[in-house]
């Protein structure tokens, strides 16, 4: 009797639940069109995930002043994954759960792995500006995957011809973080260059983020007479090796990722960052949208922007765009969109690929000059 | 195989050894005294860093000379350290004198996550460039390839303090009291001893060491963020572990065998896996000796 009770009250419950839920669904995407953004935006990597939320939001405005598209408005729904994977998934779940059509994000690599399955099942495209991980567009685990970036393997290989071929280097030290981010970049390096037969990888190692002292790993380096270390991770570690290596009196070239073309980089490192390289997107800072979006970002926020702010921002007009073309924000009309519409950005006129990579989207070599990255040409 | 390579891994194993020591002389010290693995502890360390920050960059602003400055902000580090030390014991832990000892753990734990989260909300979440406070010595220049004069008045200090601290604890009055009041807290207050003095004379000077490390390792490696203290905190407190927690010389020779496991490996076979070797060594010295290297084995208070 009592089970019997306990069963009908469930039933109750669950209808009761249901039906709100679809109410209050219906009556939510009636009204705007909702681009969730996810990425850091606390921790010790905000300063990646920040612009990004800035870049959206400038975006929208522009959208939403000129009427929205599809005659509704656009609105902006942030959650944060402070970067980590564990944390990545919660905010998926909860950008999914509040209906959002497409995703802005996630920032880093490893969150951003985690987070996919969870957008695939939902059918919502995500677009992230910054997760460099080759795997995620070309195992085609992820259809729903699209990014304004290129991927790390195109990355390797220009820092790995740039130490060939303009550096003429024959010895380099091949070190990571052993993130998800770094460790491809680096394993890509280390292909590319016993590939090319015109130099040798003298070390592949792995070093432990956080640490407080990298000198063992820097004595290797100097043992093996690297002439050049090439280094996959971020900046905190970067600052860190080149510092204690310039401590030590060693000159050994540093190429690095665009997860060291930072400014922070500069900050921290100061004067030991002279002379280091590290790739990152291509310099568009002259491309007319790309300035009117930066002196757009200096009027509203009244500072410069930050990393990837180039990136979000042609990531969410393409989004707004495919969704203006599609004429709905069904996955499969989105999906077409973006892979056969053409949109003007800030980092070029931009289209996507089979595997969700942008066309028209690369990268250059950085030097630290005078406390800048100037490009090298 | 090189003798030059050896000694360089030789050399900076020991830095990273002195580097550990310096905190873990703080987690030994107050576990001797009252048996509480104080989670805290690398939060001092972390805010006697950030503190000597401020400072150093306060006082560059009026062109002071580098070592003027390197020396005031040690002290007031010291001071603000001490005084954050003093206070945590006071809030998180007197208060749970009586209480089983997982409370006072837990309790731990909280103020450590607290004070992180303090410093993130009060300062900021990036990393920070720190100044180089120690300068290059001109006598040392020929050997600084071989080993900074960062690296050396790292080590240098650590002896130092050391030292300073057997002396505090074997030959005055406050180590005297001190050590009584490890053996038994109610027989030292029956003959006089005032417990709760010197469980925080003991929190004070275990902060004092914690902010001179803080200061030193911020300068070495040039950066700091609000999560420092954390891994550098467990390493600390595995090597006071290592070397037998509640014993002084305990904890700088864990640390130094620490510092030489993780150089070693790294250097002759890999980094990759320098943290599983050195945590697989640790459960290799604990199988033998349970105690750690020096400590002294004890039947449980329960």
């Amino acid at each position: 009797m009592t089970k019997n009770c306990l069963k009908r009250m469930a039933v109750l419950l669950l209808c009761g639940a249901l039906s709100l839920g679809l109410f209050t669904g219906v009556g939510l995407a009636a009204e705007t069109i909702k681009i969730g953004v996810a990425g850091a935006h606390s921790g010790d990597l905000a300063s990646y995930g920040i612009p990004s939320m800035r870049a959206a939001q400038l975006v929208v405005d522009q959208v939403n002043a000129k009427g929205g598209v599809l005659g509704k408005k656009v609105e902006i729904i942030a959650e944060d994954d402070a970067c980590k994977p564990e944390i990545a998934t919660n905010t998926a779940t909860k950008l999914v759960s509040q209906k959002v059509d497409v995703v802005l994000g996630h920032i880093c690599s490893g969150a951003t792995k985690a987070a996919l399955g969870i957008y695939k099942d939902a059918n919502i495209i995500v677009m992230s500006p910054s997760a460099t991980n080759p795997d995620l567009t070309q195992s085609g685990g992820y259809p729903n995957f699209y990014r304004t970036i290129a991927s790390d393997d195109a990355q390797a290989k220009l820092d790995v011809e740039f130490a060939l071929n303009v550096l003429k280097l024959k010895k380099i030290a091949v070190i990571h973080d052993k993130g998800d981010y770094g460790k491809g970049f680096a394993e890509f390096a280390k292909k590319f260059l016993e590939e090319s037969g015109k130099a040798e990888v003298v070390l592949f190692e792995g070093i432990t983020p956080g640490a407080v002292d990298y000198s063992a790993v820097i004595q290797k380096v100097k043992r093996e007479n690297a002439e050049a270390v090439i280094y996959g991770g971020y900046h905190p570690e970067a600052s860190k090796i080149v510092g204690q290596m310039r401590n030590k009196k060693m000159n050994t070239i540093f190429i690095s990722d665009d997860g060291v073309k930072d400014d922070t980089f500069i900050k921290v490192a100061k004067e030991d960052a002279e002379g280091v390289y590290a790739s990152g997107p291509k310099d568009t800072s002259s491309n007319p949208l790309n300035v009117a979006a930066v002196k757009a970002h200096r009027d509203k926020y009244g500072e410069d922007k930050g990393a990837f702010f180039e990136n979000a921002y042609s990531a969410t007009l393409a989004l707004v765009n495919a969704i203006e073309k599609a004429g709905s924000t069904d996955y499969n009309a989105l999906s077409k969109a973006l892979k056969s519409e053409w949109v003007e950005t800030p980092i070029g006129k931009i289209s996507f690929d089979q595997r969700g990579d942008a066309i028209g989207a690369g990268f250059s070599v950085y030097q630290v000059k005078g406390g800048k990255f100037v490009e090298v040409k | 195989m090189s003798w030059d390579y050896f000694i360089e891994l030789f050399l900076g194993g020991l830095t990273r050894g002195s580097i550990y020591a310096l905190i873990a002389l703080g987690y030994t010290m107050v576990y001797g005294i009252i048996e509480l693995i104080n989670f805290a502890h690398g939060e001092i360390y972390m805010i006697g860093a950030f503190t000597a920050l401020i400072i150093a960059s306060v006082l560059s602003l009026f062109g002071m000379h580098q070592l003027v400055v390197l020396v005031l902000a040690v002290v007031l580090a010291v001071v603000y350290a001490c005084a954050y030390g003093f206070t945590v014991e006071k809030i998180a832990y007197k208060p749970l004198r009586k209480a089983p000892r997982l409370s006072v753990l837990i309790s731990a734990i909280g103020m450590s996550l607290f004070l992180q989260n303090y410093v993130l909300l009060a300062q900021t979440s990036d990393f920070l460039p720190f100044p180089k406070l120690i300068p290059d010595f001109e006598f040392w220049e020929p050997y600084s390839h071989i080993i900074s004069s960062q690296e050396l008045t790292i080590i240098a200090t650590t002896v130092v303090v050391m030292i300073l601290l057997t002396f505090l604890i074997k030959f005055t009055t406050i180590g005297k009291a001190m050590r009584a009041t490890a053996q038994d807290k109610i027989m030292a207050a029956l003959v006089g001893i005032d417990v709760n003095h010197i469980i925080s004379i003991t929190f004070i000077v275990g902060s004092a060491t914690a902010a001179i490390g803080g200061v030193l390792i911020a300068s070495h490696i040039g950066q700091i963020n609000f999560f420092i203290g954390f891994i550098a905190g467990i390493k600390a407190f595995v090597a006071a572990v290592l070397g037998g927690i509640g014993s002084i010389p305990g904890a700088v020779l864990g640390s130094l065998v620490l510092g030489w496991t993780e150089s070693f490996f790294t250097g002759y076979i890999s980094s990759d896996y320098e943290d599983v070797f050195a945590f697989l060594f640790l459960v290799f010295i604990l199988i033998f000796r349970p105690a750690g290297i020096l400590g002294r084995s004890q039947t449980q208070k329960v």
